[in-house]
């Protein structure tokens, strides 16, 4: 069959009949509105106000003063805002649907955070740094499948393969109390890893998701495995290798709100910023891209021209691997120094979430990891300020977006054409 | 969409289905070469494998000496205790495996429609909690009215805990991979604060109250050996999966849906409502496992009570082929493995999850027969491999 | 006159079949070599192996003289061998530029890749050899007839000058072919040789300087194209005497079964791309409707049988309104569908015979009591179709992935064709099917037609439709263009009415017609 009909490029999500959309976005506005006056608008105490903390402490920052506003008007304001924009949608549309998202996400947020808040001070920069922190393993995960499944290649097992480099990041950098070497040994694992994933997959086509799955299963079994064999008698000697220390950029850290969040953080954190802009450069500008995207849209076709598909699939795959090897290092060399059983709680799978949100571009994917990461500080900071909704909920938080984003979105954004399916001559 | 290979002049030769043989023989060495792989990890950490594999053998079967002791015992003197302690492994085995049949018959299920459920392990934790609440909250009720009442509550629970994905899969064409693993988390979550919280028994513990004796599916033998009716009910599930599946219309479009989806549509079939109702029949059947070990085994619910049964499940339904028929066996073996597993923990210390790396190892066998054949010099027969999953489109 | 190509005993086995058996082909230089064979007789396969996608079991291919081992793609490229496929190789999310270079990507800085130096080497090539194209377009964006044009630069590029098109007519009108023939000449003329495979023997007489007839693997011999008829090409492609003409009687058309009156519908991507159609068919007769694919023709099909919603419009068969009915119901009013895709829509290949023999009537008597299927009833129904259709398998038990195409085709036609149908939707029924098999069909479709039975053929092949249809519908982005009487259809006039000439500016050029 000839292709003649036409095929949207990937990553393009297809429109909804705009009338109903319009009608559809614009009530959900105005009911995001009429619930934030119900929920927390109602539940406010007049008088009282909300500090927004704008500085966090040890930080190079120059100090700015605090945010303080009045809650209840604070909260009524969001709930009119967003009933105003609904009905402005409802009535005569705006043409950007992300700016309705928007829309409805900050008018909410805003009116949660004064509300949780009331009466007391909410660190907003604490916050929006620790999101950009917590949104760095979500980001390598996405990043390694955006790599992978750009040239054709799902891979579900990243979970496991961050798992098992955790693990071998800190025994290693514990044992030879050097981080560095945890870091290298953690890439090492997640190149092997994927690259068992890609022999199986590419030389005995293998179903991409059923080795995926199987390497979570191994992953999971053998990390928890060595957990409790080795790791548990031997704390010191093979579970405590510190982490990275924060690295603050001269001047730019001086800016507030955004030098805490950007300029002061460990090498990891860095490292992904810079293959998320190194990752976009080469899958689009370079040689090697351009195959990967042939590859992952028309194999066939770039096998006619002399392009080896299986080795460009055996490449990305690995580098994908690597890539989720450093994720896996973010978690113990990066953050808390141990290994503790499944740490990474799923987040291999959100990051799959971000990378299909993000269609499968790095910066796409990279800025839906974000609002992961956003979720994931959100549930930690309120359990803090003891709000009362049970902390138990709080922790199902980031789970029940992702499934949200994951059905609004994935029925209408498209993968790489061949995405998935094994390259036979 | 998958595009569609043109199809060559070739003609392959080879019955549809094969020989049973011919068709066991893969999962046979898969299994197999599962455990040597295992063998060579427990003696790369030093242990002894004959003492390892030795422990795990009389953890699944009992010892053939204690048996005749047993036997002679009972016969001689008429007093039972010692044959009850022997054939204890045996029917531990067999309460180890109830579970892993009903869950496998679940994903077994999912397969069979085209769709990945691993799910069950949420689905399993929801069934045993609603299978606990009427069990423990209703009282006053005959056996004969309770029982089947918590067990249809743990199903329920499980299938709406199913259904949910599949609605979102049939509806919106989000991937049931992610979303069912979504929602065993937040199952999780869900129950540590029911727990600790609404189903909390009184006390410190975060489990539920006992069942009521009326609730509880009966045992054949006494304490401790915990062989209970819930063994019975997960074969009778696997024969009426096998009769649905294979003999009923219901079932023919079922597997024509998994098989191929775009035919299936233009024979008529409604792939929104099968792929609903495949979703919750499978969370159904995890839930009936959940509520067979509530009702038979335990009698209460606590933290991690699912543990590891939904991964389980997966390598059941794909060393089973999706058969029921095969799922039940690979259930057996499974839950010997598992009963086995904890004897030699305990006797020769290794840790149970070497189960988990021996599974997950016998997936990847199963699901590439190439690679066995490859291993095993088995020249390939030429039929027809189940597409197991699509990739992330509808 | 050099040889510029030769290939000697060459022969290629595939597990169960012999694709190849020892073929020789001779390409003289500056000359149209036209590989004539129908589908099945191994001339792609030939193909393939000069162009390094397959290594031969035995013989030997000579460039110039030189006796050549072919390892790949990149080594037939380096040799100036260049291949147009029939299945274009183009990246549709990619533009024309990507496309062309890719795997010969030029860099600036050996790092970011050089979009401007290719554009301008397209733009050189456009202009030398007539094949105007837009290197910055979308390959999704552009006309099947444009997206040949790229791939020919694509090999032009690559600096080709021994250029293979393979069926490169398949998708293109009767003028578009023209257009293709004239860019041969031009190839011709600045010294290139090319190899022209088809099936088509009525074109290949006006563009060939040699042909070569390739039946079952095998050189059945070659002819030059002044001694050549159509009865005499076809003849030694199948081996037989072949009746090119369908005998039948003439029809008898009774009322409309089936109406479509201004109908709209969406693909699957939400482009409109059934822009308005109304036409009818009768009892008795067959409406074939014509038309390059891609034209919407998938999409009103896909639409009648109710496997895509319906903008806007109604149809109706035997007077009740279908145009919201579910596939089941418009089964149940008695439509047969043979689909166009026979893997993906009309057989589930995993399979056995006798479950696809009443897949669309599994669910009801006899085949069902109640929700239990009757095993007896389900195999014995197999047992006599397979028997009445001439099923060539050795049993009812085996997948339908093990029967070639026209058996595969043959168990839809015996399905569908086993209940009681009023209307017969068939798409593209003889695609990739052998002689043997395309007679077949078409005796069916006649023998339905002459039971009464309404029949809607959609086809690409111009020929199946003249040879088939009594009225004959015209489809061209998505609109009926005309509808004619078939005894006033000819090539030219549906070729131009495929292009989207309207009858009112053609009826200047039929007048000049003898």
């Amino acid at each position: 069959m000839t292709t003649t009909t036409t095929t949207p490029p990937v990553g393009h999500v297809i429109p909804i009949s705009t009338r109903k959309s319009q009608t559809l976005y614009g009530s959900v506005l105005i009911g995001v509105g009429l619930l934030i006056f119900l929920l927390f608008g109602l539940d406010t105490e007049a008088g009282v106000t909300t500090t927004f903390g704008m500085n966090l402490v040890g930080s190079e920052a120059v100090t700015i003063p605090n945010i303080i506003v009045p809650s209840q008007a604070t909260v009524f304001l969001m709930a009119a805002v967003a009933v105003f924009i609904g009905a402005f949608h409802l009535s005569r549309g705006i043409r950007s649907l992300g700016v309705v998202l928007g829309v409805i996400a900050l008018t909410f947020i805003i009116a949660f955070l004064t509300w949780a808040a009331q009466d007391k001070s909410f660190n907003l920069t604490g916050m929006i740094s620790s999101s950009f922190v917590r949104a760095t393993p979500i980001a390598l995960a996405a990043l390694c499948g955006v790599v992978s499944e750009r040239a054709g290649v799902i891979n579900i097992g990243i979970e496991g393969i961050m798992l098992l480099s955790a693990q071998v990041a800190v025994v290693t950098a514990t044992v030879t109390q050097n981080l560095w070497i945890g870091l290298l040994m953690a890439i090492l694992a997640g190149a092997l890893i994927a690259a068992l994933h890609a022999f199986l997959v590419i030389r005995f086509k293998v179903d991409q998701i059923v080795s995926g799955v199987a390497i979570n299963i191994v992953g999971a079994g053998t990390t928890s495995f060595i957990g409790s064999r080795f790791l548990e008698r031997a704390t010191d000697t093979l579970n405590n290798s510190g982490t990275f220390p924060i690295i603050k950029i001269p001047l730019l850290s001086k800016i507030p709100v955004l030098g805490p969040t950007l300029f002061e953080n460990n090498i990891i954190v860095y490292l992904m910023v810079f293959l998320v802009i190194a990752l976009h450069l080469m899958l689009f500008k370079t040689p090697w891209g351009l195959r990967t995207r042939a590859v992952g849209e028309h194999p066939k076709a770039a096998d006619t021209l002399g392009v080896n598909v299986h080795l460009v699939r055996y490449v990305n795959v690995i580098i994908g691997g690597m890539i989720a090897g450093i994720g896996g290092a973010y978690f113990t060399i990066g953050s808390v120094g141990r290994f503790d059983e499944i740490m990474t709680a799923g987040k291999g799978f959100i990051g799959l979430a971000a990378m299909i949100f993000g269609k499968w571009n790095p910066i796409g994917a990279f800025a839906s990891s974000l609002i992961f990461g956003f979720a994931d500080s959100l549930q930690v900071k309120l359990q803090i300020l003891r709000v009362p909704i049970p902390s138990e909920f709080l922790l199902m938080a980031p789970y029940i977006v992702t499934m949200i984003i994951l059905t609004g979105v994935v029925g209408r954004a498209i993968p790489p054409a061949a995405d998935g399916q094994p390259y036979e001559k | 969409m998958t595009q569609t290979a043109t199809v060559k002049a070739a003609k392959p030769k080879g019955i549809g289905g094969g020989t049973l043989g011919q068709a066991l023989l893969v999962p046979a060495l898969a299994v197999l070469s599962g455990l040597i792989l295992g063998a060579i990890f427990i003696f790369a950490i030093g242990e002894n494998v004959l003492t390892a594999y030795s422990a795990l053998f009389r953890g699944s079967f009992g010892s053939l000496p204690a048996l005749i002791e047993g036997i002679r015992a009972y016969f001689s003197t008429g007093e039972n205790q010692a044959l009850l302690r022997a054939i204890y492994p045996f029917t531990e085995s067999l309460v180890t495996a109830t579970p892993y049949i009903l869950t496998g018959l679940s994903v077994a299920v999912g397969f069979r429609c085209g769709l990945f459920n691993i799910g069950a392990e949420g689905q399993f934790f929801i069934g045993a909690l609603c299978s606990a609440f009427v069990g423990y909250s209703i009282r006053g009720l005959p056996a004969f009215i309770h029982l089947p009442l918590a067990i249809l509550g743990g199903a329920l629970g499980g299938a709406v805990w199913g259904m949910i994905p599949g609605y979102l899969k049939a509806r919106f064409g989000a991937h049931e991979v992610v979303n069912t693993i979504m929602m065993n988390w937040i199952a999780f979550r869900l129950s540590d604060w029911l727990l600790n919280g609404p189903m909390q028994a009184s006390g410190f513990r975060p489990v539920t109250p006992n069942i009521q004796p009326t609730a509880e599916l009966p045992r054949f033998f006494a304490d401790p050996l915990r062989f209970n009716w819930g063994f019975v009910l997960a074969l009778v599930m696997a024969y009426i999966v096998y009769w649905f599946l294979f003999k009923t219309t219901l079932g023919f479009e079922i597997r024509s849906v998994g098989a191929n989806p775009d035919a299936a549509r233009y024979a008529g079939m409604n792939i929104v409502k099968n792929f609903v109702f495949v979703m919750a029949l499978a969370g159904g059947l995890a839930g009936m496992a959940g509520s067979a070990q509530v009702l038979g085994v335990d009698h209460w619910v606590g933290q991690g009570f699912a543990a590891g049964y939904g991964f389980d499940a997966i390598a059941l339904a794909l060393v089973g082929k999706s058969h029921p028929f095969g799922v039940v066996l690979a259930a057996l073996l499974f839950g010997f493995l598992r009963s086995g597993a904890t004897e030699m923990q305990s006797m020769a210390g290794i840790p149970i999850d070497i189960i988990s790396i021996i599974q997950g190892l016998i997936i990847i066998f199963i699901a590439a027969p190439a690679i066995i054949r490859w291993i095993y010099r088995i020249p390939t027969i030429k039929t027809e491999e189940t597409v197991l999953t699509r990739g992330w489109g509808s | 006159m050099t040889n510029v190509l030769e290939l000697r005993g060459i022969t290629k086995r595939f597990p169960g079949v012999l694709a190849n058996d020892k073929v020789d082909i001779t390409l003289r230089e500056g000359k149209i070599l036209a590989l004539l064979g129908e589908n099945g007789a191994g001339k792609t396969t030939l193909m393939n192996i000069l162009y390094g996608l397959y290594k031969p079991d035995e013989g030997q291919i000579f460039v110039r003289g030189q006796e050549v081992d072919i390892q790949g793609p990149n080594d037939a490229i380096a040799r100036g061998i260049g291949m147009v496929h029939q299945h274009f190789m183009l990246v549709p999310v990619m533009t024309v530029t990507e496309n062309v270079m890719l795997g010969v990507e030029p860099t600036k800085n050996g790092v970011f890749l050089d979009y401007d130096k290719v554009a301008d080497r397209i733009r050189e090539i456009s202009d030398q050899y007539g094949l105007e194209v837009d290197p910055h377009a979308y390959i999704k964006d552009l006309p099947v007839g444009i997206q040949q044009r790229v791939e020919i630069i694509k090999v032009l590029y690559r600096q080709a000058d021994i250029l293979i098109l393979d069926e490169p007519t398949a998708v293109l009108t009767p003028q578009e072919v023209e257009g293709l023939f004239k860019i041969l000449q031009t190839l011709i003329d600045k010294g290139k040789s090319i190899i022209f495979i088809t099936h088509k023997l009525k074109e290949v007489m006006n563009v060939a300087d040699d042909i070569t007839v390739l039946r079952l693997g095998r050189i059945v011999g070659s002819i030059d194209p002044k001694d050549a008829t159509p009865e005499i090409l076809a003849s030694m492609m199948v081996g037989r005497d072949v009746n090119l003409v369908v005998m039948k009687q003439p029809a008898k058309p009774g009322e409309a079964v089936l109406k479509v009156d201004n109908l709209y519908v969406r693909d699957e991507r939400k482009n409109m791309t059934v822009n308005g159609v109304s036409f009818d068919v009768c009892k008795g007769e067959v409406l074939g409707i014509a038309g390059v694919q891609g034209n919407g023709q998938t999409e009103l099909v896909y639409a009648l049988t109710g496997l895509l919603p319906v903008e806007s419009g109604e149809i109706y068969l035997s007077g009740k309104a279908i145009h919201k009915a579910t596939p089941r119901e418009i089964l149940e009013h008695g439509v047969a569908h043979i689909p166009e895709d026979r893997q993906r829509h009309g057989l589930i290949l995993s399979f056995p015979i006798y479950d696809n023999m009443m897949l669309c009537t599994y669910y009801e008597a006899p085949f069902a009591k109640g929700v239990s299927l009757q095993e007896q009833t389900i195999h014995s129904n197999a047992q006599t179709l397979v028997k009445q259709y001439d099923v060539r398998t050795p049993n009812i038990y085996v997948n339908a992935s093990a029967l070639s195409g026209g058996n595969q085709q043959k168990v839809i036609v015996a399905r569908e064709f086993s209940r009681p149908i009023q209307l017969l939707i068939a798409s593209q029924p003889t695609r990739g099917l052998d002689v043997g098999s395309i007679e077949y069909i078409h005796n069916q479709i006649i023998k339905k037609r002459d039971e009464g039975t309404g029949v809607l053929l959609v086809s690409s092949e111009l020929d199946e439709i003249l040879a088939l249809s009594d009225r004959i519908a015209v489809m061209y982005k998505g609109q009926i263009m005309d509808v004619l009487d078939a005894k006033n259809a000819n090539k030219e006039n549906l070729g131009l009415l495929m292009a989207g000439v309207h009858p009112s500016e053609s009826t200047q050029q039929e007048e000049r017609l003898p």
